[in-house]
């Protein structure tokens, strides 16, 4: 891979003379999208076949709402990441906006403060990162390791390990149908498609490529690349006050934990979506799709009975043999 | 300019060092204690022991996130390996620790071989490792070890903790190693510039190979000692202690960019730390409190660092 710079271009056979044609560029453009999608039909065919209460409504509901907050903090972290940068606090953000969400709705605040008061202290909090990293220049891994000690010790002391009950019906929009479907779904695709849109066709979408992909020539076309990565930072925090938002409403009660690893899923979910680990490439439509590929492959192992104690182990495999394909497929077209 | 700048970390650390060695003795007449201060060095050495590890993966650019998961899975099969398939103790330790070191090559191989960045590598190693660990122990803990066992982490050797020991003899040969070895200079070169390294005919794979190889072994170590000074095997054992091993790394100076860094520093790094630890839970604070505290030292001490740096170079 260090030698291809000195290669010659391999030669390309001059035979097709027309324009390259819809597949084709889709599979140039949306490659790795396109390889978590059929993974995802693969093991959505494999597992129907040995277990057909997989495609039943309640499992599909299980799988696509209960994890659409992963997908939603994903497409956060994708941006991060794709500004060359990482963020392995958000776990911890996730849990100590959750507690702030239910104790505003227990205390009696308006629905509407409780949802989206976190998100203001989420970008705050991001913000405060984003600043370390751009202007003072600390690595993200070290602010954001810092940031994670603080939340999750922050958050254990306050609350002592207790969990917040008699949460008000109205607050647990996770639970609620717009238009018949879940409103996780509704949320996760829309969030989805605008974000992708915005990162493809904004300059400031393109700029956060710039930033990530190259920095001096980010610079030398005029791009404030500090402000970049603030904003980044900030639009991550975000991202992952809407994902508390999903998170916190989807059951009566709110642990003062979240899922053990949650930032390793959301960063996987970016990496396996096709988000290059060092900046420059990638959509957040990939990290969505690799989302879903996570939670199908969670539930598809309880489907086909593999003991809920290998079930981690089998998905860290998984997540190794998605990480290698994925290594071995660019080396081939580098 | 870099000697410079290490010894400028390093002394500024040792003064932070004893500075909060005072405040903390001042605070409660139990911490600077002979029989305290060796109960600290107990508590220590495990994530010492990989810290001293991660100071020459880092120091290379890389990381490694699986550590912890390494120290639970040998933990796992110390106990396994003995209680459930008879194997002798001490022979069962030493396969535990042969699986631990081989899952940190796996680790070199990934890293190496795939090059797949080392973040992600281990990261995903980090989920393999422990869900192999939960799997294996299927949530059942090994207790009632021999007797003879707890010598290693609740013992002592001319007075000082067992691995105490272990925990100074390893410090001072990887200091030496890092510092005046062929091995070391080149640990360095991969991190100041792996291209560079490697048109100067350094064995660039072969280092880093080597390297996270040695930084499983040390978890492996570090997971025997722990399950002797615990005197139970559970798969959960360790998860975290990558944070705890990185934040000593780095608050001793050592570059997350490669490069830079010495064993001296991450073994101030540590020693502080676990004064903090020590410290605020003899004035009351709970666990929870420190690891606030511990993330926020490491900010500080970062930021310090950087804005030293910035004055000195630009």
């Amino acid at each position: 891979m260090a030698m291809s710079g000195v290669d010659l271009p391999p030669v390309q056979p001059q035979t097709n003379l027309r324009r390259p044609g819809f597949l084709r560029r889709l599979m140039a453009d949306y490659g790795q999208e396109l390889i978590v999608l059929s993974a995802i039909i693969v093991l959505f065919v494999a597992v129907t076949a040995v277990n057909p209460r997989f495609i039943s409504a309640n499992n599909l509901t299980s799988i696509f709402s209960g994890n659409a907050y992963i997908a939603v903090a994903a497409i956060g972290m994708a941006m991060v990441i794709i500004t060359g940068n990482i963020d392995v606090s958000i776990g911890a953000l996730i849990g100590v906006l959750a507690t702030i969400s239910g104790t505003l709705a227990v205390a009696g605040y308006p629905i509407w403060v409780a949802w989206f008061f976190p998100v203001l202290v989420g970008m705050a909090i991001n913000g405060l990162i984003g600043i370390l990293v751009a202007y003072f220049r600390i690595p993200s891994i070290v602010v954001t390791l810092g940031a994670l000690s603080i939340l999750r010790g922050g958050l254990i002391s306050v609350t002592g390990g207790t969990w917040i009950s008699d949460l008000p019906p109205a607050f647990l929009i996770a639970q609620q149908k717009w238009l018949g479907l879940p409103v996780p779904l509704v949320a996760m695709i829309v969030l989805t498609v605008l974000a992708a849109l915005w990162m493809r066709y904004s300059a400031f979408g393109r700029s956060l490529y710039a930033v990530g992909g190259n920095p001096e020539a980010a610079v030398a076309t005029g791009i404030p690349i500090e402000r970049r990565i603030v904003a980044v930072f900030i639009l991550n925090g975000f991202f992952a006050g809407l994902a508390t938002i999903l998170f916190a409403t989807q059951l009566q009660v709110i642990q003062s934990t979240v899922p053990p690893n949650l930032e390793l899923t959301i960063i996987m979910a970016a990496v396996i979506g096709g988000v290059s680990i060092l900046g420059g490439s990638g959509t957040v439509i990939g990290s969505t799709l690799a989302a879903i590929l996570f939670a199908t492959i969670g539930s598809a192992l309880i489907f086909v009975n593999v003991s809920a104690y290998w079930l981690r182990a089998v998905i860290g495999l998984l997540i190794l043999a998605t990480v290698l394909a994925d290594m071995l497929r660019r080396r081939r077209t580098v | 300019m870099t000697l410079r700048s290490l010894i400028r970390h390093e002394t500024f650390l040792a003064i932070l060092l004893v500075l909060a060695l005072v405040v903390l003795s001042w605070q409660s007449d139990r911490f600077f204690t002979v029989a305290n201060l060796l109960n600290q060095g107990r508590l220590m050495t495990e994530t010492g022991l990989i810290a001293i590890a991660m100071t020459f993966v880092i120091a290379t650019g890389g990381i490694d996130l699986s550590v912890g998961s390494i120290l639970g899975l040998t933990a796992i099969l110390t106990g396994v390996f003995w209680k459930n398939l008879g194997v002798p103790l001490p022979a069962a330790a030493v396969a535990a620790i042969a699986v631990g070191t081989f899952a940190g090559y796996v680790n070199g191989l990934i890293i190496t071989r795939f090059r797949v960045p080392a973040l992600i590598a281990t990261l995903a190693t980090l989920a393999l490792y422990r869900g192999l660990a939960e799997g294996i122990s299927q949530a059942r803990s090994v207790r009632g070890y021999p007797d003879w066992f707890y010598v290693l982490g609740q013992g002592e050797v001319l007075g000082v903790p067992t691995q105490l020991w272990i925990l100074l003899i390893a410090a001072v040969v990887a200091a030496v190693i890092l510092a005046y070895t062929r091995w070391g200079r080149t640990t360095y070169a991969i991190g100041s510039n792996e291209v560079a390294a490697r048109f100067s005919g350094l064995s660039v794979e072969g280092t880093k190979l080597a390297l996270y190889t040695m930084s499983g072994f040390a978890a492996a170590v570090a997971a025997v000692i722990f399950v002797s000074r615990v005197s139970t095997t559970r798969s959960d054992m360790g998860s975290g202690i990558e944070l705890d091993a990185i934040t000593a790394v780095v608050l001793g100076g050592t570059s997350i960019f490669g490069g830079r860094g010495t064993v001296l520093g991450t073994v101030l790094g540590l020693c502080l730390i676990q004064a903090l630890k020590n410290g605020l839970s003899l004035a009351g604070v709970k666990g929870d409190g420190t690891i606030m505290l511990i993330g926020i030292v490491l900010i500080l001490a970062v930021l310090a660092s950087a804005i030293f740096e910035r004055s000195g170079t630009r």
